[in-house]
């Protein structure tokens, strides 16, 4: 039995360890635990992780970021009630199903904890739960700008290409842009599926039977790529006027090439940087800002690029 | 010298004495009942301040203890039988999404949708426990097909039926639901509340609920756990049935030679941990009011997990639903707790790691201790 009582406390000793080092790592100061509903498997949240361990360096905050490993909502929403029953002075988390989740987050502003919701869900959503507010990029109003900006380059109609229509955001998306145009959307948003083949010639049959078009606008890398391709098929590429949302590798070349004139980047480091910033100002001096924070649109140009290269998948 | 002690008359010389103190204390749940106590120690010396001992804290460990406790006991039962199921995450998404899809989409009354849905995932444990009894190939083989086909279906079938891949509004058809209550409800609410009111555990601050305790009540989750654990206990240890399962988990061709339905109680030990799978599912949609694709992932590695740590034998004939329960609570508290106790979260697989390992080497030298074998 001896060997097991030795085991047992070399064990306690591996185990205990870290835990001393945790401890005296901890910051003077305020704690703050964001929340996000990404699997480990998610890299894009990468940006996030650095976004706060550098606000909790700057603001001199203790920082912490938590995530269910898989991706499960209804671990998540466990997590979210542990972080409040750990008492943080404010909770920084994403609302990505409002069903799953607003009883949690409810309960922990409810509880005394501070609540800034990031990334998703809308400003309504973290209204209702009591947040004190959203820091993210409503998508109409993403749409709209972009809508503008390309108004201003002379464009008068346009092809939304939309890979996932059943989002109620995507759709907003195309309608922001529309009304930044000062067009009605009607038939110029085509449902293209998630299939490159499929999207690829519906974009091709779509510009065929409207070659006047103006525009064309993607919804993401998903239906960017393949658009890259019909356009460089048909003969439109460069020609056209191309706008896309969200960054990906295909997209950083087209913007380098000249094919694609912009990418929408919802800039997820401030997502993750500025929730600390507000929450550790609020507690110290009781300062609030007014409104929700839009993290984007930010555009990204060829003019931008070197900074985007320079810090993909770590600050971008 | 001739004084060799000579057996009293009502001794048997061929029964070894073992002293009740010895006796009491080695049993299969001796790990699992020593690492309760050191994770308890543990945690009481490095988070005791932390939140993790308070009302919402104690809450949060033990709804999570309990999620693993469910599907703990039915892998544990049917690894005695010796077999696996891995396909008891995938269940949990599959079944879930099931009741959604009952009853939001096709506005069945919650109660039925729920039954339904039990039929249904009883079912495919049964299927599960026929095919491997019938071809006898590997449970480990024929379990993982069924992870990767429930899976699949979990997300076909809303992303056919709604177009998207989680499917929420549950909670609105629930509502007043009997049966929905059994699953989703809490109890002891006035309890609660007047231990909130006299000050033994929080209250909210502000808010629609100002005044109300922080927990409410006991959630119908943890009821269920603590019941299929005593169910679990009685049929294993006070049965005839429960000496079957133990038999067909031993040495299957000894038990059928003696008599033993080898066949019938690997079946129904499938569908033992397919109803369990199925009892945490509706728990979960009825909580949280929505089901995803997404739910359940690697929870058949947590359930086994928390049976092997409870001191199950994973070749079968060996173990313990006690143990298991305890499995499923060290589990329970070491996850959460670690994040109490402010360890960084990335190093969290290290220590569960690290404490399966320990668990596993305890374990084999109880077991040892208690068989003789060498």
């Amino acid at each position: 039995m001896t060997s097991i009582t030795k085991k047992l406390a070399l064990a306690a000793a591996v185990v205990a360890a870290p835990f001393a080092v945790a401890t005296s790592a901890v910051a003077e100061g305020e704690k703050y635990v964001l929340v996000s509903h990404a699997p480990d498997s998610d890299s894009w949240w990468n940006t996030i992780k650095n976004g706060i361990a550098l606000a909790g360096d700057q603001m001199g905050v203790e920082v912490e970021y938590r995530n269910p490993p898989t991706g499960d909502l209804a671990d998540m929403a466990r997590i979210i009630e542990q972080a409040a029953a750990s008492g943080p002075n404010g909770i920084i988390t994403t609302l990505s199903d409002y069903d799953v989740l607003s009883g949690p987050i409810r309960a922990a502003v409810d509880s005394g904890v501070d609540v800034i919701i990031m990334n998703s869900g809308t400003p309504d959503q973290a209204r209702e739960v009591g947040a004190l507010m959203y820091v993210g990029q409503p998508e109409y109003d993403a749409g709209y700008a972009a809508g503008l900006r390309a108004k201003g380059d002379g464009v008068g109609s346009f092809l939304c290409v939309n890979h996932y229509i059943s989002s109620p955001s995507s759709t907003e998306r195309c309608t922001g842009f529309a009304d930044g145009l000062g067009v009605e959307l009607g038939d110029q948003m085509i449902d293209s599926g998630q299939d490159p083949a499929e999207i690829k010639n519906r974009v091709l049959a779509y510009l065929n039977a409207n070659p006047d078009t103006d525009a064309v606008l993607t919804l993401g890398p998903t239906s960017a790529d393949p658009t890259l391709l019909a356009l460089d098929e048909n003969g439109m590429a460069g020609d056209i006027y191309f706008g896309t949302f969200d960054l990906g590798e295909e997209i950083v070349k087209g913007i380098k090439a000249g094919v694609i004139n912009w990418g929408i980047d919802q800039q997820p480091f401030l997502q993750a940087y500025l929730p600390v910033v507000v929450l550790t100002n609020y507690h110290r001096y009781g300062v609030l800002p007014g409104n929700n924070i839009n993290s984007g649109p930010g555009f990204v140009t060829a003019d931008g690029l070197e900074k985007v290269e320079e810090f993909a998948g770590e600050y971008r | 010298m001739t004084s060799a002690t000579q057996p009293t008359a009502n001794s048997d010389e061929r029964v070894k004495e073992i002293s009740s103190f010895r006796n009491a204390l080695i049993r299969p749940e001796l790990g699992g009942i020593v690492g309760t106590v050191a994770v308890f120690t543990f945690f009481l010396l490095f988070a005791f301040d932390s939140g993790m001992f308070n009302s919402q804290g104690i809450m949060n460990w033990s709804q999570i203890s309990a999620q693993f406790m469910i599907i703990a006991v039915g892998a544990c039962l049917l690894m005695i039988a010796g077999e696996f199921d891995l396909s008891v995450g995938s269940m949990i998404g599959f079944a879930g999404m099931l009741i959604a899809i009952f009853s939001v989409t096709l506005g069945w009354p919650v109660w039925l949708a729920i039954i339904v849905t039990f039929a249904i995932a009883v079912s495919i444990g049964a299927l599960n426990g026929f095919i491997v009894v019938r071809t006898g190939l590997p449970s480990f083989i024929v379990t993982l097909a069924f992870l990767f086909i429930l899976r699949g279906f979990a997300i076909y079938l809303p992303q056919t039926i709604e177009r998207k891949t989680i499917i929420g509004g549950v909670s609105d058809v629930a509502e007043g639901d009997w049966l929905a209550a059994v699953f989703g409800g809490k109890i002891f609410t006035g309890f609660f509340q007047w231990m909130g009111d006299n000050g033994i555990i929080a209250v909210f601050e502000r808010g629609t609920r100002k005044g109300q305790p922080v927990v409410e009540g006991l959630p119908m989750l943890i009821v269920w756990a603590i019941g299929l654990v005593i169910v679990g206990h009685i049929i294993l240890t006070k049965t005839k049935f429960g000496n079957w399962i133990f038999a067909a988990g031993g040495d299957s061709e000894a038990a059928r030679n003696s008599g033993v339905p080898v066949n019938k109680v690997k079946i129904l030990m499938f569908m033992f941990t397919a109803f369990c799978a199925t009892v945490l599912a509706v728990c979960q949609v009825m909580e949280f009011g929505s089901a995803g694709a997404d739910r359940g992932l690697l929870k058949e590695f947590e359930a086994i997990i928390a049976v092997v740590i409870g001191g199950a034998l994973l070749t079968g004939g060996y173990g313990s639903v006690i143990g298991a329960a305890l499995g499923a609570l060290i589990f329970g508290v070491v996850q959460q707790g670690l994040f109490f106790a402010g360890v960084e979260s990335s190093l969290f697989r290290v220590f569960l790691g690290l404490i399966l390992l320990g668990a596993v080497i305890l374990n084999t030298y109880i077991r040892r201790i208690i068989t003789g074998e060498r």
